[in-house]
């Protein structure tokens, strides 16, 4: 399996502890001053040059910020964040005016995100860099530094842009659809957000579109002691259909970096929206030194008759993951869909899961997930799923999977079901299991190393969820399993 | 050639092995028998490396070479291959993945380039067609849902593929109905070679009727009690195990 030798070729090529792109980009950058009050909101609206009803938005929401309380239900466990202590804005100084095109961007972020294997330029990708076309919109801090393919996707109609510039491109769209699905007092990580979002993706689609291409974004945490609160907005109308992959990294830092997005899907009647992330944020070192606190809220709406949502995620980054990528099955016999593979190794905390919402008559939800645990690390799958009275003929099932890798690590299942309809089915699996040394030694004594054998197993393991992702992510995800996973076994 | 030399084996803290020698020359069959829980098993773990069996004293030589030395992927590059009693299912692993895996694994440790695919192809479909192995066994997840019979087919076939020095069988009879154990015979027979040798260890006689062995052993109470041709295992299938563990017949 060349993917397995590759995988275990790379993992045997970064030094133990070597998170690949740890790297930091040294480049000049202007931030708003440190702390958090009205100021620095009114300051981040007037960079953005946001109009009025935004930065009332934002107002309203951080006002609303300082009544409530940081949540403490998740399994995690972290020293309280000192709000007062972090940048809100940083944005490379050379984008001050913004770029015009790809020409205009600052040479050294081109060659950042050529570090990370993703190409900007879109001639290189035409070249042949990669297999398909990807249009990639990248967001480095606090800014989006490219897009890419945008004349060739506004010929289909496409918008995709960054959400900065839709606030003055398509006002009409962003004040219809911002905060309507994540309401601004939804939880105190997304109150925080909506006072202090700085920038993410915007994407519609129009009726009857099938984008012609993949959608991306690509966001980078860069600066020492920024928040990154980006907010990503998808819509999809009636009868069309979008397929948007997210990535991010973190350069290696001691100090541990907040990270708190909101991402809003909206699908009509008979649209879908397929959302991929593979989040491989810094995750701190052995010892639980430093790494990314991700604390995310994503929900999509299935607003629409037979619309689908599906989320498919890989986690394997970030010091401590709290997120719950959600569908509300409104319209009737829409679908939600969320596959995971979520791995913790080191001293890394994941708390993730999703939630169900039925609605309407007819809906069927499929949750997919799996958990892998490693090291000294601690990994909970928190699950929702419920059906409203009016949820006539609600079907939902559950297959819940974990395994764990040595004797120190924690794996936690907790599913919450709630039905208020009798005719509602929930279906619901769940399996713990250990890489156990039988397989293993079978493994090896038909020639293969132990690394070799814990990375074809645990791809076995999540092979389930990884057929979901796109196939070019599906590699790149292969390979990240392997190399979080490093330095697990013997 | 494999030697065991005055081996001595315990698993938590109880004697398996106490002192066991044994030769198998190239290109010869050796045939091992013995009661139920006499440590055939043991033996061929701690030949192939398994971990947790406590090696007190002797040396497993092959063609000269101490491999106690070795971890199981060293020796399995070295030529050993263990047909095993209880074949181990990998969940999600399609069984041509795996196939590829372990003959790439080993062509790299010797040193070897790697197969391309349509040559690996090939090779599996040959290999698999002689053990009655079909395709749509190659794409399930290995040994997942397999049949007892299924899965010593199956152990054969990477036994054909990674061609090893000793092919050590562990009661692969077992479970077999006459048919599959006449196709399992047949593909152990084609490998017999000049320069490999196997040990082929049996509660019954009856594969030995088509695998013929050129020496049959009995093992009890750790050790090799008695050496033979083909005509020991004739007796044994007479006398039985008891004149041998001391026990009444
Ligand atoms: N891992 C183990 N822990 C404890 N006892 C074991 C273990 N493996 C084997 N044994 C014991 O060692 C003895 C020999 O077992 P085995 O080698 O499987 O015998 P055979 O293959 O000849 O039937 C048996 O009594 C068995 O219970
Ligand atoms: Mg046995």
């Amino acid at each position: 399996m060349a993917a397995v030798k590759e995988t275990v070729d790379r993992v045997k090529a970064i030094d133990v502890d070597a998170y690949k792109y740890g790297f930091v980009t040294d480049i000049e950058s202007e931030k708003a001053p440190k702390g958090l009050n009205e100021d620095i909101v009114r300051f981040i609206s007037a960079k953005k040059n946001e109009p009025e009803w935004l930065t009332e938005w934002r107002l309203d929401a951080f006002r609303r910020w300082l009544t409530m309380e940081e949540p403490t239900w998740a399994r995690v466990d972290y020293p309280r964040i000192d709000y007062q202590d972090l940048y809100y804005y940083s944005a490379p100084k050379s984008m001050d005016d913004g770029p015009k095109s790809l020409d205009e961007v600052d040479p050294e972020l081109l060659r950042t995100y050529e570090k990370l294997g993703i190409p900007l330029r879109e001639q290189e990708i035409l070249a042949g860099v990669q297999t398909s076309k990807v249009a990639v919109d990248a967001v480095f801090d606090s800014v989006s530094v490219a897009t890419t393919f945008r004349a060739e996707l506004a010929k289909a109609g496409v918008i995709f842009c960054p959400i900065s510039e839709a606030v003055h491109s398509h006002p009409e769209l962003v004040k219809k659809y911002l905060g309507s699905v994540v309401p601004v007092t939804d939880n105190y990580f997304a109150t925080l957000n909506s006072a202090v979002f700085s920038d993410g993706s915007f994407v519609y689609i129009p009726p009857g579109v099938r984008c012609p291409m993949e959608l991306s974004t690509y966001f980078r945490i860069n600066e020492r002691n920024t928040g990154q609160f980006e907010r990503t907005l998808i819509i999809a109308d009636a009868g069309s259909y979008v397929s948007y992959l997210e990535g991010c990294t973190a350069p290696q830092r001691d100090e541990n970096q907040l990270h708190a997005a909101v991402v809003e899907l909206v699908t009509h009647e008979d649209a879908e929206i397929k959302y991929s992330t593979v989040q491989n944020w810094y995750p701190g070192d052995a010892e639980g030194k430093g790494g990314i606190y991700n604390f995310v809220t994503k929900r999509g709406d299935c607003r629409g008759d037979r619309s689908k949502i599906s989320w498919t995620q890989v986690e394997t980054g970030s010091a401590i993951t709290w997120k719950y990528p959600s569908c509300i099955l409104r319209g009737e016999a829409s679908r939600g869909e969320f596959y995971s593979i979520a791995i913790s190794n080191g001293r890394q905390q994941v708390d993730s899961g999703t939630k169900m919402i039925h609605l309407g008559k007819n809906t069927t939800s499929r949750i997919i997930s799996k958990g892998i645990s490693a090291g000294k690390s601690n990994n909970t799958y928190r699950g929702q799923v419920s059906a409203h009275r009016k949820a006539t003929g609600a079907r939902n099932f559950t297959n819940c999977d974990s395994l764990l890798i040595g004797h120190d690590c924690g794996a936690h299942t907790v599913p919450y079901i709630e039905s208020k309809n009798a005719s509602a089915v929930f279906e619901h699996e769940a399996t713990t299991s250990k890489i156990s040394e039988d397989q293993l030694f079978y493994c090896t004594q038909r020639g293969l190393s132990e690394e070799e054998a814990t990375a074809l197993i645990v791809n076995g393991f999540v092979r389930d969820v990884l057929q979901q992702l796109p196939m070019e992510f599906a590699v790149e995800a292969q390979k990240l399993i392997a190399i979080s996973l490093e330095g697990s076994v013997g | 050639m494999l030697e065991v030399k005055n081996l001595h084996v315990s698993v938590g803290g109880r004697k398996i092995l106490d002192g066991l020698n044994l030769t198998v020359k190239d290109g010869e069959v050796a045939a091992i028998m013995g009661p139920n829980g006499t440590g055939k098993s043991t033996l061929s773990y701690v030949i192939a490396g398994r971990e947790d069996y406590e090696v007190e004293e002797g040396e497993v030589l092959l063609d000269g070479v101490n491999i106690l030395e070795m971890d199981a992927t060293e020796r399995a590059n070295a030529g050993v291959f263990l047909a095993f009693q209880y074949p181990l299912e990998i969940p999600g692993v399609a069984t041509m993945t795996f196939l590829k895996a372990a003959l790439n694994a080993q062509a790299r440790a010797r040193g070897q380039g790697e197969l391309q695919t349509p040559d690996f192809m090939k090779k599996v479909r040959e290999a698999a067609g002689k053990l009655g192995v079909g395709q749509d066994m190659l794409k399930r997840p290995l040994n997942v849902g397999f049949s007892g019979g299924e899965k010593k087919r199956m152990e054969i076939l990477q036994m054909a593929l990674l061609q090893p020095k000793i092919g050590i069988l562990d009661e692969t009879d077992s479970g077999l109905d006459i048919d599959a154990l006449r196709i399992v015979a047949d593909g152990v027979n084609a490998l017999r070679a000049k320069d490999r040798s196997f040990l082929v260890i049996t509660h019954y006689q009856r594969l030995l009727d088509y695998i013929k062995p050129d020496t049959v052993h009995v093992m009890a109470k750790g050790k090799i009690a008695r050496t033979g041709g083909p005509e020991l295992a004739l007796e044994l299938e007479k006398s039985g195990y008891a004149a041998f563990t001391g026990e009444a017949a």
